[in-house]
């Protein structure tokens, strides 16, 4: 029971959080300018054109998701630990857990909601503009849920943050550095060895796991099968990229969820 | 019966003991103050009975349980020093958070949002509140249950005089219903009529636990008394009254509690010579200074 009015009080203040508007606005509006301007390259091509949307969706979301993620969780704890609430809220008889687990549960329907009010204007803007007819909708359900668990990824790193840093100012310093490097510098830094190796051992035995080890490049080889992405990913085979990416993106959320109810427990209220 | 259970409780960060060995209880109905200057333990007392922090040695047992247990968290309310609600929530809305979370029915919230005087702005948002009115939610939430246990830290700080008054009042009802009252404070003149007994705590020790009266009687530290003449008589009335001149026209003097009546008729029958009195009898200064340094006081 405590988890629910723990997300339900979440939901209330997100309901008034700038940053849960701005998501929301950002979300609205580069999905729309997608998917109407993603379509101009293929002209009237016979491909998919909610398959293009989705492509420059993706590339996308990369980049926002994480972003979100990061913003709606960097002051979760350390906001509270400064406030005093969080002293308050443990004296009452509920546990760290249930508390993190009512913060994720808020956010991630934040989150999706986002997401989703996102690729719904996709999905009617696509239909509005060729007809309903020949679409395939299960790459929008996979993006969908995958936006979720890079979502999820990245709420847990930032409560991760939140709970060590202790002070919001410093948290929100720390998040967009990790959001930078595991979208940004992550993918320079491999491009960079992968120059440097020129085709050897890292390329064929290193690389592939690395880069399924990052959550946000795990999203992009799972949305993006039939794009150079996965052939980047070659030493794993096709087939071994995609299930790699997969798991990563299952194993991202629990392990970044379990590493911040490590660090509530030892933070002192 | 026995609320709070403090048995030879010490808490030390690393070198820095700052509760030492300290045996404290409340009973049912008790209104106990908990004294002592910035960094005597208080609030680490307290947040040990609450089982924020863990104790070092000793035992502390709330309604018979450990302290961070269910049972026992279940029975406390607590108020913090310093606790900043949610600016973006309204009142009402913190409020009836609090109460779910201790499984009560929201009414019961309104209830109390009344009975602290916030029901005309409960529809507000807390950012608009000032210092005296989010101390009252806090205060209220600390009141959901009732509790059997309310641990008050610096309840009135920021409260005017007549909502002080209107929170001792909230205090004596809680007690009389049963709530053991453990509330912490500087304010020495409010704590007189309000409370059943005074421990004051120094550098992690508690000194002293019992009734204010017999504090003072016990300290039998003198009552000052200041009398005013004017720049040319003072020094007549010092040589009458002995005592000691401060800023040329007033003489100061100390006694104790059994010579108080006889001088102050003394000092009247000086007539025109005395044109104001000033008694204060011992301040919650000097008796915490004379708790915390005794053996000062015997030289």
């Amino acid at each position: 029971m405590s988890v629910f009015t723990i997300a339900r009080l979440e939901l209330l203040i997100a309901r008034r959080n700038m940053w849960v508007a701005t998501s929301l606005v950002l979300m609205a509006l580069f999905s729309s300018v997608l998917t109407l301007a993603g379509g101009a390259p293929t002209g009237t091509l016979g491909v998919d054109p909610l398959l293009i949307a989705i492509t420059s969706i993706t590339t996308l979301s990369v980049y926002l998701i994480p972003l979100i993620g990061l913003l709606l969780s960097f002051d979760a704890i350390a906001g509270e630990a400064e406030r005093g609430t969080l002293a308050l809220n443990l004296t009452y008889p509920l546990s760290r857990g249930e508390i993190l687990l009512g913060k994720f549960t808020a956010h991630l329907v934040v989150l999706g909601f986002a997401v989703a009010v996102g690729l719904a204007l996709t999905a009617g803007l696509t239909i509005w503009k060729y007809g309903s007819a020949d679409l395939d909708y299960l790459p929008l359900l996979k993006l969908y849920a995958t936006s979720l668990a890079l979502g999820a990824a990245f709420l847990g790193i930032g409560y991760t943050v939140s709970a060590l840093s202790r002070a919001p100012a410093v948290a929100s310093g720390v998040v967009i550095v990790i959001w930078l490097i595991c979208v940004v510098l992550y993918d320079l830094g491999l491009l960079g060895a992968l120059v440097a190796d020129d085709g050897g051992f890292f390329t064929k035995s290193v690389f592939p796991w690395l880069l399924v080890a990052n959550p946000a490049d795990a999203f992009r080889l799972v949305n993006m099968p039939d794009v150079p992405a996965s052939s980047l990913a070659g030493g794993l085979g096709a087939a071994g990229a995609a299930s790699g990416a997969a798991a990563s993106l299952l194993l991202w959320p629990v392990l970044a969820l379990f590493f911040a109810w490590r660090a509530l427990r030892k933070t002192e209220a | 019966m026995t609320i709070l259970d403090i048995k030879n409780a010490s808490k030390s960060f690393g070198d820095l003991q700052t509760v030492c060995d300290v045996s404290l209880d409340l009973a049912e109905g008790e209104r106990v103050a908990l004294l002592g200057h910035n960094g005597a333990g208080k609030t680490t007392l307290m947040r040990m009975a609450l089982g924020l922090t863990p104790v070092t040695s000793g035992r502390i047992r709330v309604l018979g349980a450990p302290p961070g247990s269910r049972k026992a968290r279940a029975a406390i309310g607590f108020l913090p020093e310093s606790v900043a609600f949610h600016g973006a929530l309204t009142g009402r809305e913190q409020l009836h958070h609090f109460a779910r979370l201790k499984s009560i029915k929201t009414g019961v919230a309104d209830d109390l949002l009344e009975r602290v005087g916030l029901t005309a702005a409960m529809h507000r948002k807390i950012r608009t509140y000032s210092k005296g009115m989010r101390q009252r939610i806090g205060l209220a939430q600390a009141l959901l249950g009732p509790p059997r246990l309310a641990l008050l830290d610096e309840p009135t700080s920021g409260l005017d005089p007549i909502s002080r008054h209107e929170f001792y009042d909230i205090v004596d009802d809680l007690a009389k219903n049963g709530t053991a009252v453990l509330l912490s404070s500087h304010a020495l003149t409010e704590l007189e009529t309000r409370t059943d007994r005074i421990a004051i705590m120094s550098k992690g020790r508690l000194l002293a636990n019992d009734s204010l009266s017999a504090l003072r009687t016990t300290a039998r530290l003198p009552i000052k008394i200041d009398v005013r003449a004017t720049a040319d008589t003072a020094a007549r009335l010092a040589k009458n009254l002995g005592g000691q001149r401060i800023n040329g026209c007033t003489v100061s003097l100390e006694v104790q509690q059994e010579e108080k009546v006889s001088l102050l008729g003394r000092i009247t029958g000086l007539g025109e010579l005395v044109k104001d009195i000033d008694v204060t009898p011992a301040s919650l200064e000097a008796l915490y200074r004379h708790y915390s340094v005794p053996d000062q006081e015997e030289k």
